[in-house]
């Protein structure tokens, strides 16, 4: 059984309760916040905020279309920030979540640059008492675990945000946007995007409007570094034999260059 | 006037307080360009224990869309590239056969290990738990560039200080110890070339992860090459650089022919890396960029006259290596040069979005950054005094 969500942007209503559950539930503070003239609010994920709604107006002719797109952790199939740990404190469960252990992390913060949802946050104000730790939804783990489905999905009243199977939301996505083609975008996001990730997203308005990025690929975005990090031993052998030939090379020439009585050393 | 144990005046001319067996301040007041690096110090370190006491808020500007900032793409990246010095300069003496520049292999080690300091104690100041800075020895992930840069980073500080010791060794007469490393130098000079090219290059590995986040004209897969390409050419401008710096401050005679000799590389390595980074661009078609006109394309033009067209066209010319000032000149931009790419890489290229928050260093963020800087000069400074860290071409036993 993979946990997973699907996201449905047409049937959303941008009421933002699954905001408010998420931060009921894992018992996250309040941000004081500024008006920045959008509804959107907080403008991105915190270390008190793992969940937000990104809301957009997009002009089609005459018409505006109000647009809302669910932002928090995407748990993807292979997380890039998983990978960027150097501690394995961000790792990905068989069973979907991508999870965090405190006990390991120092808190370098590379995930945050690594992760291409610009996802994991920090705690900024913490002292190094209290503990400075990173913080990203988690996809309700302990809720998981009881049987029960995460809380963002539970409090969801339109039906936009459906949580299951895998495979089996996959299919009903596909189904789903199969039926009504005028209306949807011919594309479930998630399904390949940087390698898959456990939330999906439909939508009928392009993904990009939704704050998603559209320009990942469908490889996992660490693959190029995984593929450097595979050469290093490789790479390491190789170099200090080689380096090692060379030296003795090098006196080699050095010693026969003294012994037939030239003074004129290398170098 | 100062006086001496024995009450006589002495004259700063007859024993100038650089006189290697003075003990410190002892016979003058201290210049004032060292109070100043010591109150610097002070500041950096005071800066520490705010930002251990309170978190971030107060002395960074560093927030969730720009999780790293000066501290570690300026210090970190910077200090561990100009700490490069060491390994080139090593492998150029030991393993090349450069042994007439064997007068500055000790400092470049120096300033290797300095370097390196420079990236260790911003890493205590930045991670969220510098109490865990040797977690990567317990916690293993393989497949990350950091965890490479972490190890590569530990063993090549040992190997630094090996390679260091028998200035410590000679200053205090332990001939036995300094035979023993003798021995070693070789495999410790081969071992630390591997490791710095590893971590050197790893360094540019962990911007791969980031394909989208950063500006085209800096992202590339050959990022890798590009941090290492660049660690080797800044190699011998940081040695001209410290070696004419040193002999100022310690009014110790140059070997001006030395480097005016060394400097010839910098046109070579600096041209190899020229014409590597102009042929990528073009490979992926994206030359065009450079003449748009952006902030980006300008910070990028920037970044490569300073430290790199320029100096490779002056040091081209025999007049400009043969004179002190301009060959000073020349490669301390190359010094800059590299700093600014190594910004540009980290902080300049990132592309976030428009309603994101913004990322200006803090000026105490710039205030931690020269107070650590100070302090390590200051350690070189006392090193270069007390030990022999230049010592003759052809000398004794040494090393």
């Amino acid at each position: 059984m993979t946990h997973s969500m699907l996201f449905d942007a047409h049937l959303c209503t941008g009421c933002r309760g699954c905001q408010v559950a998420c931060k009921q539930w894992n018992d996250l503070e309040a941000n004081t916040t500024k008006n920045t003239g959008s509804y959107q609010n907080p403008p991105r994920l915190s270390a008190n905020t793992w969940l937000t709604m990104r809301f957009k107006e997009i002009e089609e002719g005459d018409k505006v279309k109000f647009v809302f797109g669910r932002y928090s952790c995407m748990h993807c199939e292979e997380p890039a920030c998983a990978t960027a740990c150097p501690l394995q404190a961000l790792h990905k469960t068989k069973d979907g979540p991508v999870l965090y252990r405190a006990d390991r992390c120092f808190g370098c913060r590379y995930c945050m640059l690594a992760c291409p949802f610009e996802v994991p946050t920090f705690e900024w104000s913490q002292n190094e008492v209290q503990g400075p730790w990173i913080r990203k939804c988690t996809f309700c783990y302990d809720r998981l675990q009881n049987g029960r489905e995460p809380a963002c999905a539970q409090t969801c009243v339109s039906g936009a945000l459906k949580y299951g199977e895998r495979e089996e939301l996959l299919a009903y996505a596909k189904e789903r946007i199969a039926k009504y083609p005028d209306i949807y975008q011919q594309h479930v996001y998630g399904e390949e995007e940087a390698g898959g990730t456990s939330v999906l997203y439909i939508s009928h308005v392009p993904f990009e409007h939704l704050g998603l990025p559209t320009k990942l690929g469908n490889k996992a975005v660490s693959a190029r570094a995984q593929d450097a990090m595979f050469a290093t031993p490789i790479a390491a052998v190789g170099l200090a034999a080689g380096l090692t030939g060379f030296y003795w090379v090098v006196k080699r020439r050095r010693e026969m260059a003294q012994k037939s009585g030239s003074k004129d050393q290398r170098g | 006037m100062a006086r001496a144990a024995d009450g006589k005046p002495i004259s700063t001319v007859e024993r100038p307080w650089l006189d290697f067996n003075e003990l410190p301040f002892r016979t003058t007041r201290p210049p004032i360009a060292l109070v100043v690096l010591l109150l610097l110090t002070l500041l950096a370190a005071g800066i520490f224990i705010v930002r251990l006491a309170t978190g971030w808020g107060l002395v960074t500007n560093l927030n969730d869309n720009y999780g790293w900032g000066l501290w570690k793409g300026f210090n970190t990246l910077v200090g561990i590239a100009l700490g490069a010095s060491g390994f080139t300069t090593a492998f150029a003496v030991y393993v090349l056969g450069g042994e007439k520049y064997r007068p500055f292999a000790r400092m470049a080690v120096l300033v290797g290990i300095l370097g390196y300091m420079s990236s260790v104690f911003s890493l205590l100041i930045d991670l969220g738990h510098p109490e865990r800075i040797v977690f990567p020895i317990i916690y293993w992930n393989a497949e990350s560039p950091l965890f490479e840069v972490a190890w590569c980073v530990m063993l090549y500080m040992t190997v630094m200080i090996f390679e260091f010791t028998p200035a410590v060794f000679e200053r205090f007469g332990l001939k036995r110890a300094e035979t023993v490393v003798h021995q070693m130098v070789i495999p410790l000079v081969i071992g630390g070339t591997v490791l710095s090219t590893l971590h050197q290059s790893s360094l540019g590995s962990l911007f791969l992860n980031v394909p989208d986040q950063l500006d085209k004209l800096w992202y590339t897969p050959l990022l890798p090459l590009f941090f290492f390409m660049s660690a080797v050419y800044v190699g011998p401008a940081m040695v001209i650089v410290v070696a004419t710096m040193a002999s100022k401050a310690l009014s110790r005679k140059l070997e001006s022919d030395l480097l005016a000799t060394l400097a010839k590389a910098l046109p070579v390595l600096l041209g190899i890396y020229l014409f590597a980074r102009v042929a990528e661009l073009a490979g992926a078609r994206e030359l065009g960029l450079l003449f748009e006109g952006t902030r980006s394309s300008a910070i990028y033009w920037l970044e490569m006259s300073i430290g790199v067209i320029i100096p490779m066209v002056l040091l081209a010319f025999k007049a400009v290596r043969d004179n002190t000032s301009l060959r000073f000149v020349a490669s301390l931009m190359v010094v800059l040069g590299l700093m600014l790419n190594r910004v540009d890489v980290s902080i300049v290229s990132w592309a976030r979005p428009h309603d994101a928050a913004s990322y200006i260093p803090h000026p105490l963020e710039f205030g931690f950054t020269i107070g650590l800087w100070a302090g390590l000069a200051l350690v070189f400074y006392v090193a270069a005094k007390y030990l022999p860290l230049f010592p003759p071409a052809h000398g004794a036993a040494s090393e």
